[in-house]
C-alpha cells in the first residue's frame, strides 16, 4: 500500500557530521559491499571492468568547496557530503508508486522497495529531490538504501554490530544511527546540540536524517599551519632496556 | 530530464488517439445512429445528420490503434513490463495508477462501440441497432463514457508530471491544461484527415480545420507562457541543496564518481537547453501553422492537405513533448552543480 502509514513514534535514521567527514568513501564502499551480498542483493554493475563502469550506489559522497569571506580575506572550506536516502516522514517516492512496491514501514519509518512488485517505472526516482533512488539496469527494478534493515534487526550479529554498514565503516565516526523520533536518544541529543538540519525542507517530505554543519573555524582566515613541535623524550622515565636502546641509536 | 522515446511516443500517440475518441464520443452521443450507417443507408435518417467526425468504423479503429500503440510504448519504458498489471492497485495515492485504470476502463466503451460498428458492418445494418434501447440509450451512453474516459485518462497523464514537486517546470497548472488542449488539437487534426472525401463531407473538413486553428491558438499561447515561466524560474543552488548556503557560495569540487550514473543520465540532460530557442520555434510554428496551411492548401488540393496538416501537427507535438522532458530540470541536479 503506497498510502503512508500513520506517523510512528519511532523514526530510525542517520545523523551525518559534515564537520568531521573526511570524504574517504568508506561508507559508500561498505554500503555497496554489504548490499551486494545482503538480503536485498546483489547490486550488479553494468560494464564493471570495462571503460564505463556504472551501477547503483545507495550512498554517494560529494565534495564541495564553500567560498567564505572573512575579515582576513577569502578562503575556501572543503565539505564532504555523503548523500543517501533520508527516510522521509512523508515521502513522495512512496505515494507516487503505482504498484505498492515502494512503501514506508509503519513500525520504524524505514522506506523500502519490494523488488518483487516493482515494475521499474522510475516515477519514485523522479519524485525524490535527494537522488536517493537509482534503477538497476541489470535487474530492471528500483534500488535504494534500506538503512541496512537486514543488519539492524539481525540477531545473528553481535548487538554492537546491529548498525548500518556505512555507520560501522566510518573511520571518523561522522555517521550516527538511531531513533530520531525519541528526543532523548543520543542521535537526537547530537542534533539538538549541533543544530542538525534537514535537507531542502521546503519540499515538505520531512526528511528524518539530519546533517550536522561544519563547526565555525576558530582562527578566522589565518589558516597557516601551526609550527611543528619539537618532540621531547624524557629519557629518565624510560624503562632500562629502552633507555639503552635510545642511547645506542642516538650515537 | 532525459527525453525517453517510449514516453514521448506514448504521450503524443495516445494523446491524439484520446483526443479523437473524445470527439467520437461526443459525435456518437449526439448522433448515435451515424455509427451504424454508411453513406448508402444514410438516407434512412432525416436531415443532415452524421456530418460529425469519427463516426465511421475505420477512423474509430484507427484512433483505437493510436491509443493502443501509445499505451504499448509506455510499457517499453518499464524495467519489468510483464508486471505492468500491478500498476492498477494504488489509485488512492498514485496518478500513474489512476491513469492505468482510466486507460483500461476507457477501453470498455471503446471496445463495445468498435464491436457494435463491426457487427453492423458484417451483418449489413441489422434492425436491432435501430431499436430504442440501442439508438436512444446504449449508444449515446457509450459515447458519453468514451468522451469522459478519454478526458480523464489524459488528465491523469498530465497529473503524473504536474504532481512532481521535484521538477519545477512541470509543477504547474499550465501543464495539465496544455496536455488536455494538445490532445484535443491532435484529435481534431486526426478527425480532419479522417473526414470522408465525398462532397457531402467537404464542408465538415473545412469546419474542422477552422476549429483546429481555433484550438491551436490557445495551445501555442499556453506553451509560450509555459516556456516564459521556464526561463524565469530560479534554479536550486548547490548550496541550498546541501544546506550550506549560509556558510558561503558552494560549488562542487569533486563528483562522487568518475563516471556518469543513473541520476546524471536520467536527470542531467543538457542538450535541449542549448537548442531550446530553435526547437521551441519549430514546435510553435508546426502546431500553429499546420492546420492553417492545411485549410488554405485544402481549398486548392483537397483532402490530401488535411493529411499534410496531420503530419505537420504531429511532428510539432513530438518536438513539443521532446522539449517538455528535455528542458525540465530536476532538483537533484543541484547536488551535481549542473
Amino acid at each position: 500500500m503506497t498510502s503512508l502509514p500513520s506517523p510512528s513514534p519511532k523514526k530510525l535514521g542517520l545523523v551525518i557530521d559534515l564537520d568531521i567527514c573526511v570524504g574517504c568513501h568508506a561508507c559508500a564502499v561498505a554500503c555497496k559491499e554489504w548490499n551486494d551480498g545482503g538480503e536485498f542483493g546483489p547490486l550488479p554493475d553494468a560494464d564493471p571492468y570495462g571503460g564505463e563502469p556504472n551501477g547503483v550506489w545507495f550512498n554517494r559522497v560529494h565534495t564541495y568547496a564553500v567560498e567564505q569571506e572573512t575579515p582576513q580575506g577569502a578562503r575556501e572550506l572543503t565539505v564532504h557530503f555523503p548523500r543517501s536516502c533520508l527516510h522521509c516522514e512523508t515521502p513522495a517516492c512512496v505515494t507516487v508508486c503505482p504498484t505498492g512496491a515502494s512503501y514506508k514501514r509503519a513500525e520504524d519509518g524505514i522506506v523500502l522497495v519490494d523488488e518483487d512488485k516493482c515494475i521499474g517505472c522510475q516515477l519514485c526516482a523522479w519524485a525524490c529531490p535527494y537522488g536517493a533512488r537509482e534503477i538497476s539496469a541489470k535487474k530492471g527494478t528500483m534500488q535504494k538504501c534500506t538503512l541496512c534493515v537486514d543488519r539492524i534487526y539481525n540477531e545473528t550479529l553481535d548487538e554492537a554490530d546491529r548498525q548500518p554498514a556505512c555507520v560501522m565503516a566510518c573511520p571518523t565516526r561522522a555517521r550516527h544511527f538511531g531513533d530520531l523520533g525519541d528526543a532523548q536518544s543520543p542521535v537526537s541529543r547530537l542534533v539538538a546540540e549541533r543544530d542538525g538540519y534537514a535537507l531542502m525542507p521546503e519540499f515538505g517530505y520531512k526528511p528524518v536524517n539530519r546533517y550536522l554543519p561544519p563547526r565555525p573555524r576558530r582562527d578566522g582566515a589565518s589558516a597557516s599551519p601551526a609550527p611543528a613541535r619539537e618532540e621531547t623524550l624524557e629519557r629518565e622515565k624510560l624503562p632500562g632496556v629502552l633507555r639503552w636502546l635510545d642511547r645506542v641509536l642516538s650515537r | 530530464m532525459r527525453p525517453t522515446f517510449s514516453i514521448i511516443c506514448f504521450t503524443v500517440l495516445s494523446g491524439i488517439g484520446y483526443g479523437a475518441w473524445f470527439l467520437a464520443g461526443i459525435s456518437l452521443a449526439t448522433h448515435p445512429l451515424c455509427f451504424a450507417l454508411d453513406e448508402s443507408s444514410m438516407s434512412r435518417l432525416p436531415g443532415s445528420l452524421c456530418n460529425l467526425p469519427l463516426t465511421n468504423l475505420v477512423s474509430f479503429l484507427l484512433a483505437f490503434a493510436l491509443v493502443a500503440t501509445g499505451l504499448l510504448c509506455s510499457l517499453a519504458h518499464l524495467g519489468k513490463p510483464k508486471r505492468a498489471w500491478r500498476a492498477l492497485s494504488q489509485w488512492r495515492s498514485s496518478w500513474l495508477s489512476r491513469e492505468g485504470i482510466a486507460a483500461l476502463v476507457t477501453f470498455v466503451p471503446a471496445s463495445l462501440l468498435a464491436l457494435t460498428g463491426f457487427l453492423v458492418w458484417t451483418t449489413n445494418h441489422p434492425s436491432w441497432v435501430f431499436a430504442p434501447f440501442w439508438s436512444m440509450f446504449a449508444l449515446p451512453l457509450l459515447g458519453i463514457c468514451l468522451s469522459a474516459g478519454a478526458l480523464i485518462t489524459v488528465y491523469c497523464t498530465a497529473n503524473i508530471y504536474s504532481s512532481l514537486k521535484t521538477i519545477r517546470a512541470w509543477h504547474d497548472r499550465k501543464v495539465v491544461a496544455a496536455y488536455l488542449l494538445l490532445a484535443l488539437y491532435g484529435g481534431l487534426l486526426f478527425a480532419t484527415a479522417m473526414a470522408r472525401s465525398d462532397f457531402a463531407w467537404m464542408s465538415v473538413r473545412d469546419a474542422l480545420c477552422v476549429i483546429t486553428v481555433m484550438v491551436a491558438i490557445p495551445c501555442v499561447w499556453l506553451k509560450y507562457r509555459y516556456w516564459r515561466s521556464l526561463d524565469t524560474q530560479p534554479h536550486i543552488s548547490t548550496g541550498h541543496a546541501v544546506g550550506l548556503e549560509l556558510l558561503g557560495i558552494t560549488r562542487p569540487l569533486e563528483a562522487p564518481h568518475t563516471e556518469e550514473n543513473y541520476l546524471t543520465r536520467e536527470m542531467g540532460f543538457v542538450l535541449a537547453r542549448k537548442h531550446s530557442r530553435k526547437l521551441r520555434a519549430i514546435a510553435f510554428g508546426l502546431i500553429l501553422f499546420s492546420p492553417i496551411v492545411g485549410f488554405l492548401l485544402g481549398l486548392a488540393i483537397g483532402p490530401a492537405a488535411s493529411w499534410l496538416a496531420l503530419t505537420g501537427g504531429t511532428l510539432g507535438l513530438f518536438v513539443e513533448r521532446w522539449l517538455f522532458f528535455a528542458e525540465a530540470r530536476h532538483a537533484v541536479i543541484a547536488y551535481y552543480g549542473r
